[in-house]
């Protein structure tokens, strides 16, 4: 049993909208929520919904056969294709190849438009269309290498030549090194062909969970410091967390806040590979007893230093 | 359940020093030869080098190809408008991490 859905609603347009008003609707709502361009949360479920009302709605068969249903139903309510249903209509155009498609859509126009695309596309039979997805992970898989376990949903054409979406999970060895944006290719885990032959590969866009530490840019990576006043002053040897383990790290005498140290090759292990930078941030200690009320009062009078000096008071 | 849960797939870096060819580039992303050429022709792609007459794309290119045409499909965007949304894009993306590191 599928759920009616109400493709004049989601496209905000009434039920006697014109081909140019639905044609500006989807426009302005595929802008908003285009999964490339948009980041609200749920943009990628929104733009899947606007492209399937305007699949229907832009096709005047498609409309009509849409339009002799809907009379009867209301969005959400259970929903199955009278019997006889579509058998009047011939379905044109193509539809979009591979789309996934809600199972009210499918149990409607699945055939139909799948067919179409098939049709359309057709590069080698023998050869399995490519699969893409993406996944983010953490940046110490990057960093070390190491096998992740992936939980990726794909879309898979059931017993029945449904176009269904299926969660299969895959552990992947992530190639070390690796940077957000770039593919890892799994040789053979994209879809079947349709003849015997080669199945399709899979492809995974990797992007970076936010790291607590570090800021990744590129294939550098950044750290803020935190630093006391006299050690940016005077100099010191302070401890700090870099990708590769804790290290002794020199801060020069007269650093000061926003000061950048860097670590040569200390960044993401790509090829050549990144920089590790530290970025110094003074920590200013609590003047919150007499003792440091005095330390504090000592550096007033030893120094004269206006803070203000470029602002021209 | 799948034999390929239990067994760790190896996965192979597509990167910068991945070269691939036009043919590849239509296979992975699914589009015709005629968006590669018009792509590259509007700036949208950029050749890395050519080999025995074959244009040869950086692994980069795989992404931008298919934004470029998902947003030429989706969006019904001419090449114009697909070169400059994906400019504003990197743009975008570039301020975003900028603004990261300065928090």
């Amino acid at each position: 049993m599928v759920e009616f859905k109400d493709y004049y609603q989601v496209m905000g347009v009434a039920r006697d909208a014109t081909e140019a008003q639905i044609k500006q609707a989807y426009r302005r709502l595929a802008r908003k929520y285009h999964p490339d361009v948009s980041k609200e949360k749920d943009a990628e479920a929104r733009f899947k919904e606007v492209g399937e009302a305007y699949e229907v709605l832009k096709n005047p068969e498609k409309r009509a056969a849409y339009d002799q249903l809907g009379a009867n139903h209301r969005p959400g309510e259970d929903f199955r294709p009278p019997p006889d249903w579509n058998s009047d209509f011939e379905f044109s155009g193509a539809g979009r190849g591979g789309a996934d498609y809600s199972d009210f859509f499918e149990s409607l126009f699945g055939a139909q438009a799948r067919a179409q695309s098939g049709r359309r596309r057709g590069f080698h039979p023998d050869r399995g269309e490519d699969h893409h997805a993406k996944v983010m992970l953490d940046l110490e898989a990057s960093l070390t290498g190491g096998s992740r376990s992936l939980t990726l949903r794909m879309p898979e054409i059931d017993a029945e030549g449904r176009l269904a979406s299926k969660e299969r999970t895959l552990n992947v060895q992530v190639p070390k090194g690796i940077l957000p944006g770039q593919q890892i290719r799994l040789a053979g885990q994209g879809a079947k062909p349709l003849e015997p032959g080669k199945p399709g590969d899979l492809y995974i866009e990797v992007e970076f969970q936010p790291h607590p530490l570090y800021h990744v840019d590129g294939r550098d990576l950044s750290l803020e410091l935190p630093v006391a006043p006299w050690e940016a002053a005077l100099g010191a040897s302070v401890k700090t967390p870099t990708p590769g383990g804790v290290v002794e790290l020199k801060i020069p005498p007269a650093s000061h806040a926003g000061s950048k140290l860097r670590l040569k090759g200390r960044g993401i292990p790509a090829n050549p590979p990144g920089d590790f930078y530290v970025i110094l941030q003074i920590a200013l200690p609590p003047a919150n007893d007499e003792k440091a009320k005095a330390a504090y009062a000592a550096m007033a009078a030893a120094m004269p230093f206006d803070p203000r000096a470029g602002l021209r008071l | 359940m799948s034999p390929t849960q239990d067994q760790v797939l190896q996965g192979i870096l597509v990167d910068e020093s991945t070269l691939l060819s036009i043919d590849d580039l239509c296979r992975i992303c699914a589009i015709e030869r005629s968006h590669v050429v018009a792509f590259v022709e509007e700036g949208v792609l950029e050749v890395a080098a050519v080999d025995a007459e074959e244009w040869r794309f950086r692994g980069g290119a795989l992404r931008r190809a298919r934004i470029a045409a998902r947003l030429q499909r989706d969006l019904e965007l001419n090449l114009v408008g697909v070169a400059l949304a994906l400019d504003l894009m990197d743009e975008i993306e570039r301020l975003r991490r900028d603004l990261q590191a300065r928090r």
